[in-house]
């Protein structure tokens, strides 16, 4: 049994939800500056090299990236071998955002009552996926969402005998729909398979899988290959004014499911696609 | 092509502007979202006056992230527009001058830019921290209690756009994309 104490989740939450803002992981920035560079469209190449400029002033000056700093989505596998102290966990992940915002001068944009609509004026709360794993340590995965883009995102409930096809017309639908509402080039993330709840976090966890890590599943590898091809035939492009650079990544998860179902999530990010993960 | 304007804007500069141009803009705009049209048409509902004569001027849809000690302003990139689309016609008849936002228009609202001589821009979305260096000062002008929804005046120098939508409701979105589908 190993013993931590919620503080240490708090003080972690905190960094990673003003790192997440200013610094994009090495896998999206790469493939940013990639995108600059071979974009064919000239307005696309403007575009892209404007946001190349962003990148480099807030993380130099520390403003955020996006205005929109997003709802705080945070993804904790713990081992089971963890005991907690000090506190309830989920009130240690809130403190975390809490302060990540506050001390951050990250916008506050989450309100209480989903119809009311008044501001909590902290950020909180964050949306929180718990999972058991083996061990004796937790990995904090904090991936802030902006809402431009998951606004745009889907859940499609497929019929079996629409096979393959069907989910790439689900998915490509989505994309074409998005259009530049969702800040191109994105990121697509999509769950396919379980049940109604299930694709849709597979498809918000699939889209903090490392931009151009494959899935393991060959078939699924050359439906991934295939999609984003297809997505950046599409001639949206950068902004959404024309180009080849429509989608940086298609990250696909499956799941078992019902023999009288096919369930499709499509979770659209932006090309701010925030990740920090830590291991303590 | 590349302009440079200066904002509030006349329908006579509005008219030369065409879906495409590379414009930089100088002046004042105002800030809006979601929570600041609803109001706004509230008080329009009920009779009353708006905080501000919006003839000729922009609208910037967005709200910032803080700023730091220092600076006019965090963050500062554009909103999807279509969440506003259900209140512009009537701000566009007020006499509106332009927006500022990103993504799509709908039907009703690119045929009061028409009606109206108006235009609406694009500004890069997730650009924020690249385009709050275009803005000089920053202050609320109403609604305080809405937080990174008040209304804001802004001061801009060369704070870049495209036009997206002309006043002959040429739109970029749709030509642009056209012409890269399928390569
Ligand atoms: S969709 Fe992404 S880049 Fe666009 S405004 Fe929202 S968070 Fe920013």
């Amino acid at each position: 049994m190993r013993e931590i104490k919620v503080q240490e989740i708090t003080r972690n939450i905190k960094e990673m939800c003003i790192e997440a803002n200013h610094f994009l992981s090495k896998d999206m920035a790469d493939a940013m500056a990639n995108a600059a560079a071979s974009e064919e469209s000239p307005l696309g190449r403007q575009i892209l090299s404007q946001l190349q400029d962003n990148l480099k002033i807030a993380g130099e000056d520390m403003i955020p990236i996006c205005q929109d700093t997003g709802m705080a989505v945070v993804f904790l596998e713990v081992g089971q071998d963890v005991h907690f102290e000090g506190g309830l966990l989920v009130d240690a992940v809130n403190e975390g955002i809490r302060q990540g915002y506050t001390e951050g001068y990250l916008r506050k944009s989450v309100v209480r009552d989903p119809l009311i609509r008044e501001n909590t004026k902290d950020n909180t709360p964050g949306v929180i996926h718990f999972s058991i794993v083996e061990g004796s340590r937790v990995r904090i995965k904090v991936a802030p969402k902006g809402f431009g883009s998951e606004n745009m995102s889907r859940i499609f409930m497929l019929k079996p005998a629409e096979g393959i096809e069907g989910v790439k017309e689900a998915v490509l639908t989505a994309v074409r729909d998005a259009g530049p509402n969702a800040c191109p080039p994105m990121v697509i993330g999509v769950g396919i398979g379980g049940t109604f709840e299930k694709c849709a976090l597979m498809a918000k966890e699939a889209l903090t899988r490392e931009v151009g890590r494959h899935s393991e599943i060959p078939y699924v590898k050359e439906l991934e290959e295939e999609l984003l091809a297809r997505i950046n035939g599409l001639g949206i492009g950068p902004g959404g004014l024309g180009g080849r650079t429509t989608a940086l990544a298609v990250n696909i998860n499956t799941y078992p499911t019902h023999i009288a179902g096919l369930p499709v999530g499509v979770n659209i990010c932006c090309h701010v696609n925030r990740h920090v993960v830590r291991v303590i | 092509m590349k302009k440079y304007i200066t904002v509030p804007i006349g329908k006579e500069v509005s008219r030369t502007l065409k879906a495409g141009d590379y414009v930089y803009i100088t002046g004042t705009i105002y800030t809006a979202r979601d929570a600041a049209h609803k109001r706004m048409k509230e008080t329009l509902d009920r009779g009353e006056n708006l905080p501000l004569n919006w003839e000729g001027q922009v609208i910037y849809y967005m709200g910032p992230s803080p700023a730091r000690a220092g600076r006019p302003i965090g963050s500062a990139g554009p909103t999807t527009a279509s969440r506003m689309d259900k209140y512009t016609p009537e701000l566009l008849d007020m006499g509106l001058g332009a927006m500022i936002g990103k993504g799509k228009r709908s039907p009703q609202v690119i045929e009061a830019i028409i009606r109206n001589r108006a235009v609406y821009f694009a500004a890069v979305g997730g650009a924020g921290a690249l385009l709050s260096k275009c803005i000089t000062k920053s202050e609320v002008l109403a609604y305080e209690d809405l937080g990174a929804e008040a209304i804001r005046r802004l001061e801009v120098e060369n704070f870049p756009a495209i036009v997206v939508i002309d006043s002959e409701g040429n739109n970029l979105y749709e030509t642009a994309a056209q012409e890269y589908a399928g390569k």
